[in-house]
């Protein structure tokens, strides 16, 4: 019997010290009526070796494609140790800590992870993980709303903060009853414009940096302005361009209040939407109102440092309805992860990481925009993602790089109506000087074939 | 010794490097960084040797006995792992369209139709990416039914009292009040107090079955009854699904919404703290307000149904899919179980619990519901023995540490005082529960006779008792 180590022998052994003639007996409680006889509409169970056929199969039928989409979720080299370790199986199947002395290895790393993120992103404090970049943002609205002095119920949240984390956050948050107004973005750069942002009271303005066109903020002046109207600033960031863009702790003269963001780049694999796993810091003066796991140092009787799990007054197996969170389970594995990717890539690795997938993503814009009629969709600086206009239909020019076996970057119009003819593409420091001119070599291919014959010659 | 404190300024693993290039000349100054951040400089081996020595700090399933009631710490099958790995699947992109993906999302189909055969709901969605997010997604279900008949006076969720804290925390995230109702002596949901509860505010009832007590709740169909007849939902947490596949299926008995624990009922990690899966199972009247998105089949093409095909969703639950790759675990899983191995799961976790049960009441420990049959759980409660020697179920727990055996859960359900919530699952064998029954009772038998002892556990493991006190009062949540 697949993973049931029982013989013959023990389960008679059993039966006979429990005092129950068969297995049958030991569901005698469920009333009778509700006992179904089995499943029938799931197949017969296979060997590992035919499910691994099956599955490989699936995965070859998928493939690979040479990819330039970004979007939330970004494509990075992951050093093999990362995975070699993170699925030893004292970290793979371990749980939450509950038992401190027995889960050390966890503990620590969790630790050594928190501070990685709190130095990464300038705040004081960090927790243990939250699902996802998304989940983590409405996490943060809840937050700052819980933080807010004056009980209010709003906040602000620009139009250049991915759209499905939008999403994601309005679902989290619409049913006690908090609004989320949209600040409309600067057509020509992309931005958000402190000249755009509403009157009235808020109780935190969210500052993305990059935001979902790649492109910078002007998050001083953003921050600043959240602070002087009795806001707190909530910032999401992308960790790669942590090391080489401003720390949120240090964004106008307060810092940032919140940071969050989606964990993903560091060491997290794509695979088709997660496991990813957001991450989130404040300052300390919020940390009671954090969601979420929390690792602090202690000592054992012998005065030696040791870790465990800490504050947990604030969370819901303590609290229960007045817990900050629902949450429990979290993403553990994926944190272990993060922390070794950060651990062997380093300050000037990760740095290095930014920089080339800056660098390759702006020699791609330059060599897309050569093309005849392409042009980027905003001006000003970006860090490793960017938005051109190609003057056409983008569903039928990436189908046919699709063709091609490139995936030329994601359609901004799926949700920006204004933005129909703009692709948002990105290029990491994955991609070779020979990826970048493939891409364009097919887009100029594709457009210009394009305009020798449009799509109406063909109807007849 | 951390990670930090191995650092060295200018070491680095030099093979992560990717191709140096120049300075971004082309950011503002004023968006840039200062100074690096204070990650650590090491190189490759320091990082392989220090996470090395780290996981060896921690019990697990794959090294230790670690029956954690209500947690499902089975084996988790390496197969599951080494095939939800397979490159063409890690380098997949979430955005990617659907014509690039089909074996992938055939694969999420499949399991998206055998979850709704286990629960013999009419539909399920994958979107949560964990219990509690999967129980958020069943009462905002249960909400967004009641706004759509503009049936807004209602404002309450029924919680019973031994329900994970995750219930009543789910409810007040969705802007409902909890009604808390008490539990009878048997273990049952008293329905006395549930009639009592019940009226036009009743939005719903969150009910874990068997419940955290590690019982059937044996009037399970009039609790429906009572519940639906004035007007609310039921609301099944499948956190112990373990106990029941194959055996008894929510949707047969009118629930009209569970979730399930994937990375408890199908194995797949634990992870350290995650990340799990949640799926939710609906009835036919909630199909329209399932949390996106989750897999259709169109003529042989699957893709992901999103806003244009479900206008009343209660809305995404992340950024993309939810946690795939967990699902493609839980798919080896199921297409490794099979119909016959899935219905094994719950007899097998059965017949070990109440072996576990009987074992230990024979060697002098109380069970809480004696009269009960235990489902895959059981609870023992040390209660005389704290009485007798001032042993508490933690030091009890500490000290099953020291002879190799993760502890079971403590002092959860809080309605048992001092007791051990023990899980052993159907993976274990007979002679590991043999063992344990006998680490029991030396346990008890060094309480009797020598208390002091018991209450310093551990002596053992890298740590002694290590101190919360001060971990809550002086913050130290970061390496300075």
């Amino acid at each position: 019997m697949p993973f049931i180590p029982h013989t013959e022998q023990d389960v008679a052994e059993m039966l006979a010290s429990i005092g129950a003639p068969d297995i049958e007996a030991l569901f005698d409680e469920i009333p009778a009526g509700l006992r179904c006889a089995g499943l029938a509409g799931i197949p017969a169970g296979e060997s590992e070796m035919a499910v691994t056929r099956r599955a490989h199969e699936l995965a070859a039928q998928d493939g690979f494609y040479l990819s330039f989409i970004g979007a939330g979720a970004y494509e990075h080299h992951i050093p093999a140790a990362v995975w070699q370790l993170a699925t030893r199986g004292e970290f793979y199947t371990a749980y939450t800590p509950y038992q401190a002395e027995a889960s050390q290895g966890t503990l620590q790393l969790i630790y050594e992870y928190q501070t990685m993120i709190t130095r990464l992103t300038g705040l004081d404090v960090a927790n243990a993980s939250l699902y996802d970049g998304a989940t983590a943002l409405g996490e943060a609205v809840l937050m700052a709303v819980r933080a807010s002095r004056t009980g209010l119920r709003r906040v602000l949240v620009p139009a250049t903060v991915h759209p499905r984390y939008r999403a994601v956050a309005q679902a989290m948050v619409k049913n006690q009853g908090i609004e989320m107004v949209t600040v409309p973005y600067d057509p020509d750069t992309g931005t958000t414009r402190v000249a755009d942002l509403p009157d009235g009271p808020a109780a935190a303005l969210v500052v993305p940096q990059p935001n979902f066109f790649g492109a910078l903020e002007a998050v001083d002046a953003l921050t600043a302005w959240a602070h002087e109207h009795g806001m707190l600033a909530i910032a999401l960031a992308n960790p790669t361009s942590l090391a080489l863009l401003k720390a949120p702790g240090s964004w106008a003269e307060k810092g940032a209040d919140i940071c969050v963001g989606d964990g993903q780049p560091l060491g997290v694999p794509l695979a088709s939407g997660g496991p990813h796993f957001g991450f989130m810091a404040c300052r300390q003066a919020l940390v009671r109102q954090m969601p979420g796991r929390i690792v602090g140092a202690t000592v054992d009787k012998d005065g030696r440092r040791g870790y465990v799990l800490t504050l947990q007054a604030r969370e819901q197996h303590i609290r229960r309805a007045k817990a900050t969170s629902n949450i429990c389970s979290n993403q553990g594995l994926m944190v272990t992860a993060a922390t070794l990717y950060m651990a062997l890539l380093g300050p000037r690795g990760l740095r290095d990481v930014a920089l080339a997938s800056h660098a390759n993503t702006r020699a791609l814009a330059d060599a897309l925009t050569v093309i005849p009629n392409v042009r980027r969709a905003f001006a000003g600086p970006f860090f490793h993602e960017a938005a051109i206009r190609i003057g056409g239909n983008v569903e039928e020019v990436l189908r046919a790089l699709r063709a091609q076996g490139i995936l030329g970057g994601y359609a901004l119009g799926r949700d920006y109506p204004d933005l129909a003819d703009a692709i948002l593409f990105c290029a990491t420091e994955t991609k070779t000087e020979a990826d970048l001119q493939r891409y364009a070599h097919q887009l100029e291919r594709i457009l210009s074939k394009r305009r020798e014959a449009p799509p109406c010659a063909y109807k007849s | 010794m951390l990670i930090f404190e191995h650092s060295r300024a200018g070491r680095r693993a030099a093979a992560q490097a990717p191709r140096a290039v120049a300075a971004a000349d082309d950011l503002p100054a004023e968006l840039l960084r200062a100074d690096a951040p204070g990650l650590p400089e090491v190189s490759e081996l320091d990082v392989v040797r220090h996470y090395t020595a780290l996981s060896q700090k921690n019990f697990a399933i794959d090294t230790q006995f670690y029956p954690l009631g209500s947690c499902t710490m089975k084996y988790n099958p390496r197969a599951c792992n080494s095939l939800a790995m397979l490159p063409q699947f890690l380098a997949r992109h979430p955005l990617a369209d659907a014509d690039t993906g089909q074996g992938f999302l055939s694969a999420m189909h499949d399991l998206q139709a055998m979850l709704k055969e286990v629960t013999g709901m009419a539909a399920v969605s994958m979107a949560p990416m964990a219990g509690a997010h999967g129980e958020f997604a069943g009462v905002a279900m249960i909400r967004a039914y009641h706004d759509a008949r503009g049936d807004t006076a209602r404002t309450e969720i029924i919680v019973p009292d031994a329900a994970h804290g995750t219930n009543p925390a789910t409810a007040t995230m969705c802007g409902y009040a909890v009604r808390e109702i008490p539990t009878d002596r048997d273990g049952n949901v008293d329905l006395d107090a549930l009639r009592a509860a019940v009226g036009p505010k009743t939005a719903g009832l969150m009910l874990t079955n068997p419940s955290t007590l590690g019982v059937f709740e044996k009037t399970i169909v009039e609790i429906q009854k009572i519940v639906h007849q004035a007007g609310g939902l039921t609301y099944y947490d499948g956190a112990n699904l373990n106990a029941i596949l194959g055996r008894v299926r929510p949707g047969d008995m009118g629930f009209d919404v569970i979730h399930m624990n994937l990375h408890k009922t199908f194995s797949t990690p634990h992870g350290g703290g995650g990340p799990g899966a949640g799926p939710v199972g609906v009835s036919e009247r909630l199909v329209p307000y399932l949390p996106i998105p989750y897999v259709v089949e169109e003529r042989g093409f699957y893709r992901l149904a999103g806003e244009a095909d479900c206008p009343a969703s209660i809305g995404r639950m992340s950024a993309f899919g939810g946690n795939m790759g967990v699902l493609l675990r839980a798919w080896v899983y199921a297409r490794m179980l099979g119909r016959e191995g899935m219905r094994r799961v719950a007899d097998y976790a059965a017949l070990n619990a109440n072996y576990l049960a009987a074992e230990l009441r024979k060697a002098g420990f109380d069970l809480a519901f004696p009269a009960r049959r235990a489902s895959h759980e059981f609870i023992v409660t040390l209660k005389p023995l704290k009485d007798s020697t001032g042993v508490s179920a933690m030091d009890f727990a500490k000290r099953l540490l020291d002879y190799g055996f993760h502890a079971p859960t403590t002092y959860f359900p809080l309605l048992v005082p001092e007791c051990l919530l023990i899980e052993p699952t159907e993976t274990e064998s007979k002679a590991t529960l043999d063992a344990f029954v006998a680490a029991m009772a030396k346990v008890k038998a060094e309480a009797e006779s020598d208390p002091e002892w018991v209450k310093g556990a551990p002596h053992t493991l890298p740590a002694k008792r290590l101190d919360d006190v001060k971990a809550a009062r002086e913050l130290d949540l970061a390496w300075k």
